[in-house]
């Protein structure tokens, strides 16, 4: 379980986060969602530990990140597998090596018990052949996909998304959707999804957490995202599907 | 703090951010043996791959330096040996160790900054560091380490390769026959001015490599900002190889 406490964090002298307080349970898919710049990616990288906060707390499984070792907090992130915005692929590599190489930092497997690992991780984001790949070489779907094989790659407990659909074609960022709602029920993980994508959210999340302003401004279900009445929530959720109805009704015109 | 008191106390905070990076890298030290791998490699793009510029670079500075020491020096009454008593010393001392020190500021500290910069702008140092890698012991410590083992092989090769320019363009100049350049720079010759040009190679080493890292890791802004990095780290490696020379020079000499 990941609580947050009260979270303050600013950045040059700018204040982005005012006092977040969000707990993650255990095997339930949390979407933090929000304007761009709200601070949604920041309040993910302090569950990691990627960022400190200026004030407040950050519990992980009941370890208290603000004051745990450098070597502890190595122990605590080796639960997490993360998926970042742009992939974050190492372009040294290939796509195989980039999947291997924490398995083959961090566990004593023998070479074939790695290649095994890695393709099997491979054929669950639905890419066996792209090993021999450079990330430069990949499409952007593509290197999300492998980037989440790497994320997956030594089972971790919990996996953090960063915007995974962004930038995304809407096709593709489906797949990516279908994709990580496979990976929950298959792996059992908890996951935390930031995204400004209400398509996302309704696909894969348990709960959704708007932030807002600096706070978690709401945070509840999904059926209770459905039957919200507060209006600067609501504006953010219309948006969404005033453009996802707008483009159908484009469409219906001129097909 | 506001927005202003933190632009004016910047120059410190990167000075502190720079001796904390430092403190952390020298901690990592510890997992050293973990990261051979990647000192070999960094020794070859630091080290191997920089012979020919240094080589090239040090041909010219020695056979320029001969040529004018004949300029400036030689009269009936000054026997040419002296311009292998000049020469050598001067290369050994001086020209051995910045020449190559200004050539590796631009080839391996640019390299250096525009590698972390971009790993740290598309995340990838998130990255390695979400896994539970240390990225400082990763990316930073083989690269300074291979930095400070490749500099003196790096010099020794400038200055063989400077003083054999100096040999054979004084002799091939009809300026000084090889043997008088070579019996004057055996009579001056000091070991100390060898280990101490070692030394000072050692220092450049780091220097330009610890800079770099520096200015690479904490690289903000998207191209630009690596663009930026790339620029400050080959000047700002330049500046503190001339300070250093400087401390060196009035400390030991």
């Amino acid at each position: 379980m990941i609580q947050l406490q009260d979270i303050h964090k600013s950045f040059g002298g700018t204040p982005v986060i005012k006092g977040a307080s969000l707990e993650v349970r255990e095997g339930e898919t949390l979407a933090i969602i929000g304007r761009s710049g709200s601070g949604k990616s920041v309040l993910m990288k302090h569950m990691i530990g990627l960022l400190k906060p200026d004030s407040g707390i950050v519990h992980v499984d009941g370890v208290d990140l603000n004051t745990v070792s450098y070597k502890q907090l190595q122990m605590v992130r080796r639960n997490f597998g993360v998926l970042f915005q742009g992939g974050a692929l190492f372009d040294s590599m290939n796509s195989f090596d980039n999947v291997a190489f924490p398995i083959r930092t961090f566990s004593n497997l023998s070479e074939t018990e790695i290649s095994e690992r890695v393709l099997e991780c491979l054929e669950m984001v639905e890419l066996p052949d792209v090993g021999p790949k450079m990330p430069p070489e990949l499409s952007g779907g593509m290197q999300k996909r492998v980037a989440l094989a790497r994320a997956i790659a030594m089972r971790p407990r919990y996996i953090m998304y960063d915007e995974p659909t962004s930038g995304l074609d809407p096709e593709t960022s489906n797949t990516i959707d279908q994709l990580i709602k496979s990976l929950t029920d298959k792996l059992r993980v908890t996951s935390v999804v930031v995204t400004h994508d209400m398509h996302s959210v309704l696909t894969i999340a348990d709960r959704a957490a708007f932030i807002n302003e600096g706070v978690i401004w709401w945070i509840g279900t999904i059926p209770e995202l459905h039957a919200c009445t507060d209006k600067t929530l609501c504006d953010f959720v219309r948006a969404n599907e005033y453009q996802i109805g707008e483009g159908r009704a484009a469409y219906k015109d001129n097909p | 703090m506001s927005a202003n008191t933190i632009r004016v106390l910047e120059p410190f905070i990167a000075l502190g951010r720079f001796f904390l990076l430092l403190a952390r890298a020298f901690r990592s030290l510890r997992e050293v043996a973990r990261y051979w791998k990647n000192i070999f490699e960094q020794m070859v793009h630091i080290g191997i791959e920089s012979i020919p510029i240094v080589a090239l670079a040090a041909l010219f500075s020695g056979a320029v330096t001969t040529v004018q020491t004949a300029h400036q020096l030689v009269s009936p009454f000054i026997p040419v040996s002296i311009i292998g008593a000049v020469v050598v010393p001067s290369v050994v001392l001086e020209l051995g160790a910045v020449v190559t020190g200004f050539l590796l500021a631009g080839r391996v500290g640019a390299r250096i900054a525009a590698e972390l910069g971009t790993m740290r702008v598309t995340e990838q140092i998130d990255a390695l560091e979400a896994m539970g890698l240390n990225s400082v012991g990763y990316l930073i410590v083989p690269r300074v380490v291979a930095g400070v083992l490749m500099f003196p092989v790096l010099y020794v090769v400038a200055c063989v390769v400077a003083i054999g320019g100096g040999i054979f363009v004084g002799h091939y100049t009809g300026e000084v026959p090889a043997g008088e350049f070579i019996a004057g720079a055996r009579e001056f010759f000091r070991p100390f001015d060898a280990t101490f040009g070692l030394l000072k190679s050692l220092v450049f080493g780091f220097v330009i490599t610890a800079v770099s890292c520096y200015k690479g890791y904490y690289t903000r802004g998207g191209a630009e900002g690596v663009g930026r990095a790339t620029t400050e780290a080959a000047v700002t490696s330049c500046v503190y190889l001339l300070l250093a020379d400087l401390v060196l020079a009035a400390t030991l000499l």
